[in-house]
């Protein structure tokens, strides 16, 4: 029993590292015979033709356009409301928030992608007069309202780990409540604020059925936020089901796993430690 | 500047501010209202007995989503089935066995950073790992095992968080009285933090029902003519359902799609609402 205690405990690190160990291994024949750098510099993605061209900076861009527009609606809106929260409001305001806030994140993305579909994909059609409503804006502004619920819950987390000491140290020099809030309190959660965001920004990098309904997938380079973008997730979401297994187009949507991993890796490594640096700073 | 005007500045600040900020909290409780309201109000027409319990017609344009609901609730079933033990003696050995050290910490980095997994790199090495190396084919169980590798850091983050709040004098007294320290666990302090493991994990599950991402290549289909025979039959999901009618049946009938989100996110919104329940009745009932 105590043997299986400590295999549970161990089995995270096995997990990710097989996760680690599958796409590498799925991947050797993509970086083989498309090449790595030919990979992550060329615009032409063909993967049907032969011979197939596998260029992923369209997407990768495509991925980048669509994560822009979603931190720009996420993070002022998250931050904002995680202050309103946590600095501003009762009790009975905070409680009813954390429950909208659980059911926004409850919502599966397939539900956000259906009402992005049916609400702002007309919406951005009509505004901008585009012949369609499938962009990368659309696709953003919803993986933005998506990641709402992360970056609200971080960055509330470490507003409430600054000690109360020093709000009151502030309102006992006669600061009013915001005043305390951007001299004293943002300052010293800026950096759990900071790794909310960025949290969000993993969140949104990472999202799938909703680009993929939404986004319209034309894999060119975009020259505008307004025009079709396909992203790296919706990429493998809509071409692995046509693929011949272990052929090369399936390595490179593997590689494109790959790069999605190693990019969301490093973005929560470097969140986790900056949270902990944080949990250290206010720790007695 | 005198100091009444500098008063008078800051109290205009003060408001402008919580406007500012009000405002935006406002604008997320509305947007989550809008999309409350917005599933209710499209779905609500199509839910009847005939739509609960007919199988899909016409790619989904008429009839209902039975087999759709049952392969959800199976491949969630599965899900639960596989994730908490394996969560709950993880979350046990973080909490009660783990020393504090620099392997400890890798553990702990390395459930945060499954947790942000994107959840179609799940679906590769789902496909990768359960369809094809370990040849449980397209499958529940195979789509059961990813969602597994999804929902592990939520049920032990819960579960460790749960144990941690369990007084260490509990501990301490089992001990005393002779309890091995095992023993302790599953007696004392397991039950102790049962209400806040079981909501975190209802919570875990109820995301696991509602992803696409991860059951796309390991077994999910569009159409089949039976309801699933076992763990290796391939299965309908609720999400996938949305999706694939969505993007690939021209003229699908939006009263019965949005009907089919309506399901989903009342299942899981139930799910999350009745564990939040219990576990503030069972807060009232333990005291320490």
């Amino acid at each position: 029993m105590r043997g299986l205690i400590y295999a549970c405990g161990w089995l995270a690190i096995i997990i990710l590292g097989a996760i680690a160990a599958f796409l590498i291994h799925n991947s050797v024949r993509a970086i083989q015979e498309a090449g790595i750098g030919t990979m992550l510099s060329t615009t032409a993605w063909y993967p049907t033709s032969s011979p197939g061209k596998f260029g992923l900076l369209p997407l990768i861009v495509g991925s980048l356009y669509v994560t822009g527009v979603a931190l720009l609606v996420s993070v002022p809106v998250g931050v904002g409301a995680a202050v309103f929260i946590s600095e501003f409001s009762g009790r009975r305001v905070k409680d009813v928030m954390k429950t909208i806030i659980e059911f926004m994140a409850a919502v599966p993305s397939v539900v956000y992608g259906l009402i992005g579909v049916a609400v702002l994909i007309p919406l951005v059609k009509d505004i901008f007069a585009l012949d369609s409503g499938m962009t990368a804006l659309t696709g953003g502004v919803v993986l933005g309202i998506m990641s709402i619920p992360t970056v609200i819950t971080i960055s509330e987390d470490a507003l409430h780990a600054v000690p109360a000491d020093l709000r009151r140290g502030s309102a006992a020099l006669g600061n009013t409540r915001w005043q305390t809030t951007y001299k004293v309190t943002l300052p010293a959660a800026g950096s759990g604020i900071f790794a909310a965001s960025m949290l969000g920004l993993g969140r949104a990098i990472g999202e799938t059925m909703a680009v993929l309904m939404l986004t319209g997938n034309a894999a060119v380079m975009p020259a505008s936020v307004l025009e079709s973008v396909r992203t790296m997730t919706g990429t493998i979401a809509a071409e692995m089901g046509e693929v011949v297994q272990g052929g090369l187009h399936y390595s490179v949507l593997f590689a494109v796993g790959l790069v999605l991993f190693i990019i969301t890796f490093a973005i929560n490594l470097a969140a986790d430690l900056v949270l902990e640096r944080q949990r250290k700073r206010w720790r007695r | 500047m005198s100091g009444t005007a500098r008063i008078r500045q800051a109290r205009a600040a003060e408001f402008v501010a919580r406007m500012v900020l009000g405002a935006m909290a406002a604008s997320v409780v509305a947007v989550a209202l809008f999309v409350l309201g917005y599933i209710v109000f499209h779905g609500i027409g199509a839910i009847d007995w005939t739509f609960l319990t007919q199988i899909p017609k016409d790619r989904g344009r008429e009839g209902g989503i039975f087999p759709v609901i049952v392969g959800t609730v199976y491949t969630t079933l599965g899900t639960a089935a596989l994730t908490l033990p394996i969560g709950i003696l993880a979350g046990v050995y973080l909490s009660e066995y783990a020393p504090r050290n620099y392997t400890t910490r890798a553990i702990r980095l390395a459930i945060t950073n499954m947790a942000g997994v994107p959840s179609i790199v799940y679906g590769l090495f789902g496909l990768a790992a359960f369809v094809l190396a370990a040849g449980f084919g397209r499958s529940i169980l195979a789509a059961a095992l990813t969602l597994t590798c999804m929902t592990l850091p939520v049920v032990i983050t819960a579960t460790e968080e749960a144990l941690r709040q369990v007084p260490q004098d509990l501990r301490q007294a089992s001990l005393a009285l002779g309890a091995t320290r095992l023993r302790t666990i599953y007696r004392v302090v397991l039950p102790a933090a049962a209400p806040g493991i079981i909501t975190g994990s209802i919570l875990g599950l109820a995301r696991a029902a509602g992803e696409t991402a991860p059951i796309l290549f390991t077994g999910a289909v569009f159409q089949m003519r039976r309801t699933p025979d076992g763990p290796l039959s391939q299965f309908m999901a609720l999400p996938y359902h949305i999706y694939a009618q969505v993007t690939s049946v021209p003229g699908w009938n939006p009263t019965l799609v949005w009907g089919t989100a309506l399901v989903l996110v009342a299942g899981i919104s139930a799910a999350s609402i009745a564990a939040g329940i219990w576990r503030s009745a069972q807060r009232r009932k333990v005291t320490w």
